[in-house]
């Protein structure tokens, strides 16, 4: 967490209005014209599509996972904007995705063990669909990113509960395991949440935050507890309790939040000082080492929020858009190499050389980056 | 209303309150030919780099980069935004075209702002290549300039009781910011480091609070930390035939891209200052060969009479470095003394941060200090911890010229 800088933007710009929610898992969608939903097979190695094309409009996607690893699926369009995704879909269990596509290029990505770019397949859309006048094209990206939040609080929320039921049933091994999964999808939308002051110090504060009369609560005290030499977490009941109650408020705020594409733009910038100020410094997670699961997390969360502004950027200022989409490449490659398994090496397990390599990637990519919110308030 | 880019810093920001927005715009990599400032400022273009004999300013900040892409595009694109911005700083104005205060508020300003109000400050700023930049540990031609690698640009020997830290050593780049304001030093680091995220990265950084060398003579010679005169036979600006045959590259020397150019060897040597402060005057003389009042060699009286190494202690300083023991080598010192807090012991962590320009080091430092290493007295309160090789290119032209261009354009 960090200081509620966007608390002050929050009130600014605020954009919205009718925005008819698409994707996500809107039952009430109506399906493509191609008939019925496509079949999507997902394995731990591949990723089944019945269908390459559809008729612009609502397509309906059955995700199986019939594999041994938790998997997402997503619909991408150009730079991974992301159009509709369903995550968290246990082995053996099936989900619906439901994605309004006007004609064009996209792809369909698996992503067994929920890592990596995913196992992905060309998908074309036909048919004709108007095009975006500038405001609408706003408008669309501040939609495009609620729908974002929308698919991240969904998976939060779970984890969330997962993690505290460990805690309070005393399995500290499951609790570890979970802490740094539960804390990827709070991680990519922690702009959004840091616009309600005092829920992100409660949720997310670190030790030395804590103001005076204010307890050290959160994900942050149970890490504490949890990675103690000799862990006792016997008393933290209340606190796991506290910290579910609090991620339920704000994921129900943040769902209710109408966003200004000004705030996507800062959001973004937001997230990789969050990276450079506290997960290149080990001190987000000073007690588990986990920074790089969060970096990894905000960094996604970034590239989200630009994929959402992507058709405004494309079109004021497309060279910025290059710029960022191989800054954003080389910030995955850098970290990359730090992959393990469906994990990531503990900071600790980082050499000076290795955190240099990673700080001088996200100022590479950071400084473009910071140019995005006045190309979006141009008039 | 327009912006004139003949507004200072000082003046700018009385005009900030209005919102005035650059309105000029110049094309990046542009030298700008700048009306002069009448205050203090030094030429930017001209047949040699400033910052080399320009009068030894107060204040240093230098840094040493490590060049991050393997774009040959985008390090050229780099030395231009640089050269256009050090242009600018150094006429005393932003380093971006449109300011600290003057752009539209959703957007971060192209310059930090630290130095508003300040005046030019003399700041010159100095770019040098190392020998890195041109091949990689494993050989590697970087960028296709291997080929126009300077054998004066040889790697350092080992010289004896050297015990370097590598991580503050080398670079692939170096920028050499001075000033006499240390914050006007500074702005310019910071802002140039900043333009070259992504392409550059800081590898080591050294302020220096306080000159310890002339090159003028209309300079007095400052002291050093062991508080002796230091750099009374330093070259000086004035000596144009001594810097053409000791400090300029000719064109004989090759590669052609070097010609006008200079060597800069950086050399961090932490003085051990609580020993030496416990030695008694006539040992701190007999070991510099020097009073510590006057400056005059020993056995003399004024600071400029002419020493004669015969008659100075054996192990001294200036003897030792004295052109007669080294074929006749001298250098132009340009070095800066520093003190980077405390080192945990309750020592002040403090030196000299060693700067010498010249022609040709293998002719010349190197020679030099091997002849120290081995022999000097002052060596017992002495710790070298840091190295570094640059060969820096001639001077910018003009406009549409910048830095190494003759050799990557």
């Amino acid at each position: 967490m960090r200081t509620p800088r966007l608390l002050a933007l929050a009130a600014i710009g605020v954009l919205g209005g009718s925005l008819a929610a698409c994707g996500g898992d809107d039952s009430s969608s109506s399906d493509s014209a191609s008939g019925g939903p496509i079949v999507v097979k997902a394995s731990d190695t591949a990723c089944e599509v019945a269908a390459t094309s559809a008729n612009a409009g609502t397509s309906v996607f059955t995700i199986t996972n019939g594999g041994n690893k938790i998997t997402e699926f997503y619909v991408y369009a150009a730079g991974d904007r992301i159009m509709g995704e369903v995550e968290n879909i246990a082995p053996g269990l099936s989900r619906d995705l439901h994605v309004e596509l006007p004609a064009g290029s996209y792809e369909t990505a698996c992503k067994p063990g929920m890592i990596g770019k995913g196992l992905r397949a060309a998908f074309t859309v036909s048919g004709s669909a108007a095009p975006l006048t500038d405001d609408a094209k706003l408008a669309d990206a501040t939609a495009s990113y609620s729908r974002y939040v929308k698919s991240q609080t969904e998976a939060l929320l779970p984890k969330t509960e997962e993690f505290v039921t460990a805690v309070k049933g005393g399995d500290v091994e499951k609790a570890k395991a979970l802490f740094p999964i539960a804390r990827t999808y709070w991680e990519r939308i922690e702009p959004v949440a840091e616009i309600f002051g005092d829920l992100d110090p409660k949720i997310d504060g670190r030790e030395e935050v804590t103001e005076e009369g204010m307890a050290f609560t959160g994900f942050h005290r149970l890490e504490k507890d949890l990675w103690a030499a000799t862990p006792d977490i016997s008393k933290d009941g209340p606190i796991a309790d506290e910290l579910l109650t609090n991620v339920k408020e704000i994921v129900a705020k943040a769902n209710a939040e109408k966003l200004s594409p000004l705030q996507l733009a800062n959001g973004a910038k937001g997230l990789l000082d969050e990276v450079a100020t506290g997960k290149i410094t080990g001190e987000e997670d000073r007690y588990s080492h986990t920074d790089l699961w969060d970096f990894n997390a905000n960094v996604e969360g970034s590239k989200a929020a630009i994929a959402s502004l992507r058709p405004v950027l494309e079109e004021r200022d497309a060279a910025l858009v290059k710029t960022l989409d191989t800054e954003f490449a080389n910030v995955d490659t850098t970290l990359a190499k730090y992959r393990d398994g469906d994990g990531w090496k503990l900071h600790n397990q980082l050499t000076q050389a290795d955190l240099k390599s990673l700080s001088d990637a996200i100022n590479a990519l950071a400084e473009p980056i910071s140019k995005v919110a006045a190309v979006v308030s141009q008039k | 209303m327009s912006f004139s880019w003949n507004v200072s810093r000082r003046r700018a920001i009385g005009l900030a309150g209005i919102g005035v927005v650059g309105a000029a715009s110049v094309g990046a990599g542009v030298v700008q030919a700048f009306a002069s400032e009448t205050d203090n400022s030094v030429a930017f273009a001209g047949e040699h780099q400033a910052g080399i004999v320009t009068p030894a300013q107060d204040r240093l900040h230098f840094v040493a980069f490590d060049v991050i892409t393997k774009d040959r595009a985008r390090l050229i694109s780099l030395l231009k935004d640089w050269t256009a911005a050090a242009a600018r700083m150094t006429a005393g104005r932003d380093a971006g075209e449109i300011g600290a205060v003057n752009g539209v508020p959703e957007a971060p300003p192209d310059d930090t702002g630290e130095a508003l109000g300040l005046p030019p400050a003399n700041l010159t700023i100095t770019v040098g290549f190392g020998r890195t930049l041109f091949r990689d540990a494993d050989g590697r031609d970087r960028f296709g300039i291997a080929a126009q690698l300077p054998p004066a640009l040889d790697e350092l020997p080992h010289f004896p009781g050297d015990v370097l830290d590598a991580a503050l050593s080398g670079g692939d780049l170096c920028v050499q910011a001075c000033a006499d304001d240390p914050q006007v030093a500074v702005h310019a680091i910071r802002n140039l480091a900043r333009i070259g995220m992504g392409v550059v990265s800081v590898r080591w950084s050294q302020l220096g609070f306080g000159r310890t060398s002339s090159t003028s003579k209309a300079q007095a010679t400052p002291r050093n930390l062991f508080g002796f005169k230091d750099g009374t036979a330093n070259l000086k600006l004035e000596e144009t035939g001594l810097l053409k045959e000791h400090l300029w590259v000719q064109p004989q020397d090759g590669p052609a891209w070097m010609t006008g150019g200079a060597y800069l060897v950086t050399r961090k040597i932490r003085m051990i200052i609580e020993t030496w402060d416990r030695s008694s005057l006539a040992e701190q003389e007999s070991i510099v060969g020097r009073h510590k009042g006057t400056g005059a060699p020993l056995g003399h009286t004024a600071e400029f009479d002419e020493p004669d190494p015969a008659a100075l202690p054996e192990g001294s300083h200036v003897r030792l470095a004295h052109p007669s023991l080294n074929g006749g080598a001298r250098l132009l010192r340009r070095g800066y003394n520093f003190v980077d807090g405390s080192d945990g012991l309750g020592r002040l962590d403090a030196g000299l941060f060693f700067m010498a320009y010249q022609r040709d080091p293998r002719k010349q430092f190197v020679p030099i200090q091997r002849n120290l290493a081995r022999h000097d007295e002052m060596n017992e309160y002495l710790k070298a911890v840091s190295l570094g090789l640059f060969a820096c290119p001639p001077g910018v032209s003009g406009n549409g010229d910048f830095w190494g261009s003759a050799l990557l354009a």
